[in-house]
């Protein structure tokens, strides 16, 4: 039964329509799969206690007949930023420990209806504000790779159980890069919608202007088939496209057979130079860019002069979003509560529970925000930021006009270590200077594997990034990479990770 | 709390120009509230609820809300800010205002900033004896009320000294439209009763338009009002700058601005006399003292941090939109005042009567039914006033204007006198029917059959000969007698003036 | 520092008002280059996909019961939340 977890969502979705396997049983195989690795890996803060009722009664729905959606049955993990009404939603932080919320995230709502069997809730950094997991505050998740390493972050959950065969799918939130950065050092793959192609609504927001949820997965299509489910308007979001979207999946399977590298413009980057990149991810990025030459695509060089302000950019636009949005934690109508003493008025409890409540990444990062968009500093920071995404929807608007999609190297290094950077604020911020211009602009960007890196064998991601509303042409692309890519390697780059657990053996 | 020392206002006057400015916040009554699908509290239906029952995530700050803009707020934002005579903004947006205090779900008010749906308009007002005033208007914005504290223990329910206090969201949401004046000059010793005009013609205004309850006392409509004081310049010499001001927060009646401002102007020209200054700062208005209290003073931690909402998207009307609230505004009530004074042909006085009563409406729509102007007016500030009164409701609850306009046909065609009319009134207030369904049941048209009538008067003149006589010999006014037993005989249903051109007739004829 | 945490509402330690301040004065000149190329003739851009107009109908609907709305509470009573005295007045 163990089998079933190394299995895609799509070879799953097939065993469970012919009737092969229930979802019950894949349910079973997944939580046992919990059960053995998330000790060492610590991917999820919560585990559903009634999974498996959710799954039979998938069961029993397909067994009378009903039908269902193409991947009804399939087992899905969800990051703890996203409120659910049967789980606690905590966002990675103390201060919302054992929140209920009373509504589904829509996400969580429409995977539901697609008769998606939710696993359990998945780690972050806290308020999804990091990019290694160390920030959340209850613990560090672990790479399957290398467990003394970060899975990337801040949705180094949902790539760790993805990349540990803990779920076959699994929900993430990307504001400056946390869904694509942890694929890159899981050897996963994570899509970043177009910015309002999948709602936002339920998603504890971090910076409402930057943050989109995506499908986080071990294979192109079967990011295309949860992309599916999620996606599409929401009137609860006002930010939500109306947009009528093409079948992800069909992009998946059409990109898959190759056609589409022929001819294929691809941008690279002159600003980006190798010399930031370890040696290692520039080879892979490289070799993978040589793999799609070898099948017609051209690679161009482009120029993107302002993306070297993003990073910049992002850090006043995310801690001024930010500071707003989690003023809401309070003590008054949800969460944490600590009264420092008898006589404390509601505002010394309000100080004191968000000094206790938040860590201190989040509050650097509120501080920063407060000042940013106070009075006298507005114009020269946040003003002067959003100016910036000006700038950079420019330069992606110019370079779009001459190529088809944009490549780059997913993030800088492979997974470092933890507790190497969490000192050092402004290193960690660094790491996110490929992933942060597609959220400054919009566009969507995915991440899959491109190999290991010579020098750690750790997994290395490349980037592909295309006008907005082009959401369809990633997974065209990226299909047609990772086919290229796993028949040079005989196989998907996960049978090379460490095999974990007490029935990893079963492979 | 020490009392503080007031100038007698018409010295105040002769120191001091007072110039004010006003922020009125208008509750708008959709049925959903201004961002989140909960039902509104400002709506009539839901009146009473019980807190936290009209509540969304949003209203709550719930982790994962959104806002979305109701749609028939904005389009009554805009007939507004037309109604108020302003531009509306091809553009524009909500902006997030930072601050925290626990009436706030989420720590912050969507608001509108730097790019208000409404700007750079005027209200024309009418002071008691009809002098006409021009206020300014700067901007009117979008946002979004605050929730309701309630504050427990401690000796006076305020928040002073409160043990605790308890938090009911309902409120949180409701759709508000903030009208803010500009400066408003050369108000004078009229400035007290030119703030009360100011807003009994913003509550007139929403009232026309229909998109507000507009009930003082409910906070419908809440005025804060600025006063600042600057010394008189020389003839000849330039205005001095303007003076620091004070905003007196939440003034809940038209009266209460009235004497809120005397009491500033007064309590401020004391101090600038005594060489003292004027703290800027909020009070607080006492109803039953009559009086201000300091409030919260500006400082710095008034940095609210706004920035562009952005969960929400720039609000742009579109002309033909814009233009099609605008032929749908109603005729600005000053305007219609006059038009319907001059139509009327009332006195001041006769129109004031029917204006502080309350009753324009009401008396229009019976003339429009076919009643003249002089007798709708005088049913509604006459007799059904009175019972109104009486019964402490409103005359406009107790009767239909078109049946109040039958009631006047029947006595114009004679039917009724104005005695039996009042009894037919009784009646259509009681429920009984249409008038003419009341006279029929109760019996109580005038006898108009000469017949009876004249057989009547023969048998009165018959047993009284000596008044006969009397009539014969050209003693007309003896009439009365016979007239008197007439009328005593037809049970009050008779034309009086009928029956005596008749008495005299008769007396002739036997 | 002292101000930011006030209004931030976060009440920051000694020990970590020093650190903030150290750490903060290194982000802030890392990120002020913003300005360098953030000329006036620049539009500034809130929402990375340009709509308007968006808007619900007028029609209720997502309410919470009172169950609900006070589920999470950290102190309630009569139907409401219970918070200490204020010191602060309404703005
Ligand atoms: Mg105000
Ligand atoms: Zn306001």
């Amino acid at each position: 039964m163990s089998d079933l977890t190394r299995l895609t969502a799509a070879d799953l979705a097939d065993k469970l329509s012919s009737g092969e396997v229930s979802s019950v049983e894949a349910t079973q195989a997944h939580l046992d799969r919990i059960a053995a690795v998330d000790g060492d890996i610590h991917a999820f803060l919560h585990v559903s206690d009634h999974a498996l009722e959710v799954a039979a009664d998938i069961d029993r729905r397909r067994a009378a007949g009903e039908r269902l959606g193409p991947i009804a049955g399939v087992p899905l993990a969800i990051k703890d930023v996203l409120v659910t009404t049967d789980m606690p939603s905590t966002s990675g932080s103390r201060i919302l420990e054992g929140y209920l919320s009373p509504f589904d995230a829509t996400v969580v709502a429409r995977s539901r209806a697609a008769g998606l069997v939710p696993l359990g809730k998945t780690n972050m950094d806290e308020f999804a504000m990091g990019s290694s997991t160390e920030h959340s505050a209850y613990g560090p998740t672990h790479n399957p790779w290398d467990l003394d390493r970060i899975p990337g972050g801040s949705g180094g959950g949902s790539a760790a159980a993805v990349a540990a065969f803990e779920a076959p799918l699994a929900l993430g939130s990307d504001t400056g890069g946390s869904i694509r950065q942890p694929a890159h050092v899981t050897g996963t793959v994570g899509l970043k919608p177009t910015y309002g192609a999948v709602s936002r609504y339920g998603a504890i927001a971090l910076a409402s202007s930057l943050d989109q949820v995506g499908p986080v997965t071990r294979t192109v299509l079967d990011a295309g088939l949860l992309h599916d489910v999620i996606g599409g308007h929401d009137p609860h979001d006002s930010t939500s496209l109306v947009d009528a979207w093409p079948s992800f999946a069909e992009a998946a399977r059409d990109g898959a057979r190759g056609d589409v590298l022929k001819g294929l413009k691809v941008g690279v980057i002159a600003e980006l130079p190798d010399s930031g990149f370890q040696s290692g991810v520039s080879a892979s990025f490289r070799s993978a860019l040589a793999a799609m030459e070898a099948q017609g695509a051209e690679i161009v060089e482009i120029s993107a002069p302002h993306f070297e302000y993003g990073v910049a950019a992002y850090y006043l636009i995310l801690p001024a979003e930010a500071s707003s949005n989690l003023a809401k934690f309070d003590s008054v109508r949800f969460g944490m509560r600590v009264t420092p003493h008898a006589s404390a008025t509601v505002e010394d409890v309000m100080a004191a529970t968000r000094d206790a409540g938040f860590g201190d990444e989040v509050k650097r990062r509120i501080i920063l925000g407060t000042y940013a968009l106070s009075a006298g500093y507005y114009d020269a920071y946040y003003g002067s930021a959003q100016k910036v995404r000006t700038l950079i929807q420019r330069d992606f608007d110019a370079a779009f006009a001459k190529v088809d999609v944009i490549a780059t190297p997913s993030a800088p290094t492979t997974a470092f270590r933890l507790g190497e950077k969490i000192d050092d604020p402004l290193q960690m911020y660094l790491n996110d200077v490929t992933t942060i211009p597609a959220n400054l602009a919009g566009v969507p960007g995915i991440s899959i594997p491109s190999g290991l890196a010579e020098e750690d064998g750790l997994p290395v991601g490349i980037q592909f990034l295309a006008p907005a509303r082009e959401d369809a042409r990633l997974y065209r692309v990226g299909a047609a990479l990772e086919a290229l890519l796993v028949d040079s390697w005989g196989g998907p780059l996960l049978d090379r990770a460490p095999v974990r657990g007490a029935n990893g053996g079963a492979r | 709390m020490a009392k503080a020392k007031l100038m007698d206002f018409d010295k105040a006057l002769e120191l001091f120009e007072p110039v004010l400015g006003f922020e009125v916040h208008v509750e708008l009554n959709t049925k959903t509230k201004m961002f989140s699908s909960a039902a509104n509290p400002a709506h009539s239906d839901n009146h009473g609820a019980a807190p936290n029952t009209l509540v969304a995530p949003v209203d709550l700050g719930l982790p994962g809300s959104l806002p979305v803009v109701n749609e028939t707020a904005v389009r009554s934002s805009i007939s507004l800010g037309l109604a108020l005579g302003c531009s509306i903004a091809p553009s524009s947006r909500f902006a997030r205002k930072n601050y925290f205090y626990p009436d706030l779900g989420k720590n912050y008010q969507i608001s509108q900033y730097d790019e208000p749906i409404a700007f750079e308009g005027s209200v024309e007002i009418e002071l008691f004896d009809g002098t006409l005033v021009t206020v300014p208007i700067e901007r009117a914005h979008m946002e979004e009320d605050a929730g309701k504290l309630t504050h427990v223990g401690g000796a006076t329910g305020r928040i002073q000294g409160a043990e605790y206090s308890l938090v009911d969201y309902n409120r949180a949401g409701v759709p508000l439209v903030e009208i803010v004046t500009k400066p408003i000059y050369d108000t004078e010793h009229r400035a007290p009763e030119i703030a009360k005009a100011y807003v009994a013609a913003i509550r007139d205004i929403v009232i026309a338009l229909g998109i507000s309850e507009a009930r003082l006392e409910r906070g419908n409509l809440r005025c804060d009002a600025n006063v600042s004081l600057r010394p008189r310049a020389a003839d000849g010499q330039p205005k001095a700058p303007l003076g620091t001001r004070t905003e007196t927060k939440n003034v809940n009646s038209m009266r209460s601005v009235e004497r809120a401002v005397r009491y500033e102007i007064q309590r401020q020209a004391a101090i600038l006399a005594d060489g003292g200054s004027i703290t800027q700062e909020t009070r607080h208005w006492h109803e039953d003292s009559g009086t201000t209290s300091p409030g919260r003073p500006k400082s710095d931690a008034d940095d609210y941090r706004y920035f562009p909402e952005p969960d929400l998207l720039p609000v742009a009307p579109s002309i033909e939109l814009i233009e099609e609230l605008r032929a749908a505004l109603p005729e600005p009530p000053a305007e219609r005042r006059r038009r319907l004074k001059a139509d009327w042909g009332f006195t001041d006085l006769e129109f004031q009567d029917v204006v502080n009563g309350g009753l324009l409406a009401e008396v229009e729509a019976t003339v429009a039914a076919g009643a003249a102007p002089a007798a709708a007016r005088k049913w509604w500030t006459g007799e059904l006033t009175r019972v109104a009164n009486s019964e402490g409701r409103e005359p406009a609850e107790l009767v239909e204007p078109t049946a109040v306009a039958e009631l006047q046909k029947l006595v114009d065609s004679g039917t009724l006198t104005d005695k039996l009319a009042r009894q037919v009134l009784e009646g259509m207030i009681a429920g009984e029917g249409t008038p003419q369904e009341i006279v029929d049941a109760r019996g109580l048209a005038v006898v108009s059959d000469d017949g009876a009538l004249i057989a009547a008067i023969d048998d009165a003149l018959v047993a009284q000969p000596d008044v006969l006589a009397k009539i014969r010999d050209g003693k007309v006014q003896a009439a009365g007698a016979v007239i008197g037993a007439v009328m005593k005989a037809m049970k009050g249903q008779a034309d009086a003036a009928r029956v005596r051109e008749l008495v005299l007739e008769r007396a002739a004829a036997l | 520092m002292r101000h930011l945490g006030v209004l931030a509402r976060i009440q920051l330690s000694e020990e970590e008002v020093e650190r903030l301040t150290g750490q903060l004065d290194a982000i802030v000149d890392n990120i002020a280059k913003v300005s360098e190329v953030a000329t006036p003739d620049i539009v500034a851009t809130s929402h990375p996909i340009p709509l308007q107009n968006v808007f619900r109908a007028d029609e209720v609907g997502d309410m919470l019961t009172l169950e609900q709305a006070l589920q999470n509470a950290p102190d309630a009573a009569d139907g409401r939340f219970r918070v200490t005295a204020i010191l602060g007045e309404e703005q």
